[in-house]
């Protein structure tokens, strides 16, 4: 057996786009080894999950199926993949660096007896070794590292954005049912409810306002929140307020709204970056927006040297005119 | 029950809220230079606040482990101001440069060589390589249930309770002791040490030990390090940053509120 496998991701029964990405990955890797890419399916009931995954021209579609496996419990999931992987023997195994793929990936890696990189913007390769090369940001984005692991399967968690979406195709891929040995015993770990709460989705934004450690008081963040909610109103646009990590590790703001490395990576039209100075980890989350507005006292910090249009200003007195203005 | 006995592991790493001018990248060395301090790595000190927040409840132990080629006990000094109980140094040159599962394989050698502990918490991930690997092998290698990224961590009646974050909400989950914890920053940050504690107490004499590999069963083929093929710098992120300015802050905002209005 040598082929590449990945682990298909979904939301409502929905395929994520992640999974959609992961699967041009590993057909460009199954061309370039001469070899097949197949998907697995974990759940209960996923019947319908595995015939979207059908439709993408792999060669075959594992339907790893058991009860124990509704929702996303970890410990089943990676003693599901684990006896799959053990079944099959790919060679290479690739997984969306995802809430799931985060907690699964690793796990996994030490009970095949292999190596995992997580996060990796790029794979190819090794024409000599035929290994697979992983490229990563390392120190926030700050450099960029390649590297080579032993062992297989070959497995990377692979972040978003890293190959363009796969296309449907006209034929359906083979679906092989399988059912995993795992029982009871194996969930060490019991839920024992799930909380929703309301989760802001930056990524939907056009416009996002973020505070950062320069915001010297939570009760400043309605400041942001009657900027956001001037904008939207005056420019029709969807405007949300997001925040760097400091703001988090003070309990001011839930981490949905965290944006950077960590947090949520987006690429609004318009970034407002408000008491930011501008640390890799947080330019990684939003180095990609269209336009960027930095407002910062100090007029030496970085955030203005990626900004589109920089205002030397202390928030507490430009915002409230800058609300007036845009209403005005 | 007894006092919890809790195990943190904090890793030494360079300040990554350093600003990237600070930064740079030895293309033929394949290293990376960073011109900051280094410090606890952020979610490290936020599982020692997580770590602390329980002993204030339960009372027990805190043993903090730190890891490196040479690791500073100035700056891991701190976790013993903030609360915790001994700090223990796992220092080796064959330390330098090792892949997650031999730093884990180090980490677990140094637990079972202290022996008894009920709980071990660990950031989500480290702020240099933010990996996010290490916690959940350890927590393999022992044999020990795992839970991730933690915003709230309790012990009740011998098990431990966590509100796990999730993409929904979060999740409440428990398993039995002894277990493992990766700990989010949605815990919150670690106390505030007050600077005149933190000098005190590098200046009292305090017992620090020093385990290096031989002290750990000596295992070196265990250990591998990162193959690194090339290390680059990353792309360009400046732009040209056109400055609006003004002799009061309501001109300022004029001209910003027409920018924002062409932008749409």
């Amino acid at each position: 057996m040598s082929e590449i496998l990945l682990l298909v991701e979904a939301k409502d029964g929905i395929l994520d786009k992640k999974t959609l990405e992961l699967i041009r990955g590993a057909k460009d890797l199954a061309r370039d080894l001469g070899t097949g890419a197949s998907a697995v399916v974990v759940g209960h009931e996923t019947a319908q999950l595995a015939e979207s995954a059908a439709s993408f021209g792999l060669e075959k579609v594992y339907r790893l199926e058991h009860p124990l496996l509704e929702g996303f419990k970890p410990d089943a999931w990676v003693g599901a993949l684990e006896w799959l992987c053990k079944q099959t023997a790919p060679r290479i195994f690739l997984i969306s660096h995802s809430f799931v793929g985060k907690e699964v990936a690793p796990r996994l890696a030490y009970r095949l007896n292999t190596e995992l990189t997580t996060d990796c913007l790029a794979l190819k390769i090794d024409p000599n070794d035929g290994l697979l090369i992983r490229t990563k940001p390392i120190y926030g984005g700050n450099a960029v590292a390649a590297l080579k692991c032993e062992g297989l399967p070959q497995m990377v968690t692979v972040r978003k954005n890293a190959f363009e979406p796969a296309e449907q195709v006209t034929t359906l891929s083979d679906i092989l049912d399988m059912a995993p040995g795992i029982d009871e015993s194996i969930l060490k770990v019991k839920s024992l409810k799930t909380v929703p709460e309301e989760v802001v989705e930056l990524d939907k934004a056009n416009v996002v306002i973020s505070g950062g450690r320069g915001i010297v008081d939570k009760e400043d963040f309605e400041m942001l929140t009657a900027l956001a909610a001037a904008m939207s109103k005056t420019l029709g646009n969807v405007v949300m307020v997001g925040c760097s990590r400091p703001v988090v590790d003070r309990c001011w703001m839930s981490s949905d709204r965290q944006v950077g490395l960590t947090g949520t990576i987006i690429a609004p039209d318009t970034y407002v970056a408000v008491g930011i100075s501008g640390a890799i980890q947080h330019l990684v989350g939003m180095i990609r927006s269209k336009k960027i507005v930095a407002i910062n006292t100090d007029p030496g910090c970085n955030m203005f040297k990626v900004a589109d249009y920089g205002v030397v200003a202390d928030y507490k007195d430009l915002i409230p005119a800058l609300v007036k203005k845009l209403e005005g | 029950m007894k006092e919890p006995q809790i195990i943190v592991c904090a890793k030494q790493i360079p300040d990554p809220e350093a600003p990237f001018s600070n930064v740079s990248v030895n293309v033929e060395k394949k290293e990376v230079i960073v011109d900051a301090p280094d410090v606890i790595s952020p979610y490290d000190e936020n599982a020692l606040e997580a770590a602390i927040r329980i002993k204030e409840e339960l009372g027990g132990k805190i043993t903090v482990l730190s890891m490196g080629r040479k690791v500073s006990d100035t700056v891991l000094r701190k976790t013993i101001a903030a609360g915790a109980d001994a700090l223990i140094l796992l220092e080796d040159p064959l330390f330098q440069g090792l892949e997650s599962n031999s730093v884990a394989y180090v980490l677990s050698c140094a637990i079972k060589k202290i022996g008894a502990y009920d709980l071990i918490l660990t950031g989500r991930q480290a702020g240099d390589w933010d990996s996010g690997q290490v916690g959940l092998i350890l927590a393999e290698m022992l044999g020990i249930p795992s839970i991730s990224l933690a915003r709230s961590v309790k012990i009740n009646d011998g098990r431990v309770v966590v509100e796990k974050t999730v993409p929904v909400g979060y999740e409440v989950v428990e398993a039995g002791l002894p277990a493992l914890v990766t700990v989010s920053n949605e815990v919150g940050e670690l106390r505030y040490v007050a600077r005149s504690k933190m000098l005190g107490l590098l200046r009292r004499p305090m017992p620090i030990p020093k385990w290096g590999l031989k002290d750990l069963g000596n295992n070196a083929e265990r250990l591998k390090k990162v193959q690194l093929m090339e290390l680059s710098p990353p792309t360009d992120m400046r732009r040209e940053c056109f400055l609006i300015e003004g002799s009061s802050p309501e001109e300022q905002a004029d001209k910003l509120a027409s920018v924002l209005k062409e932008l749409r």
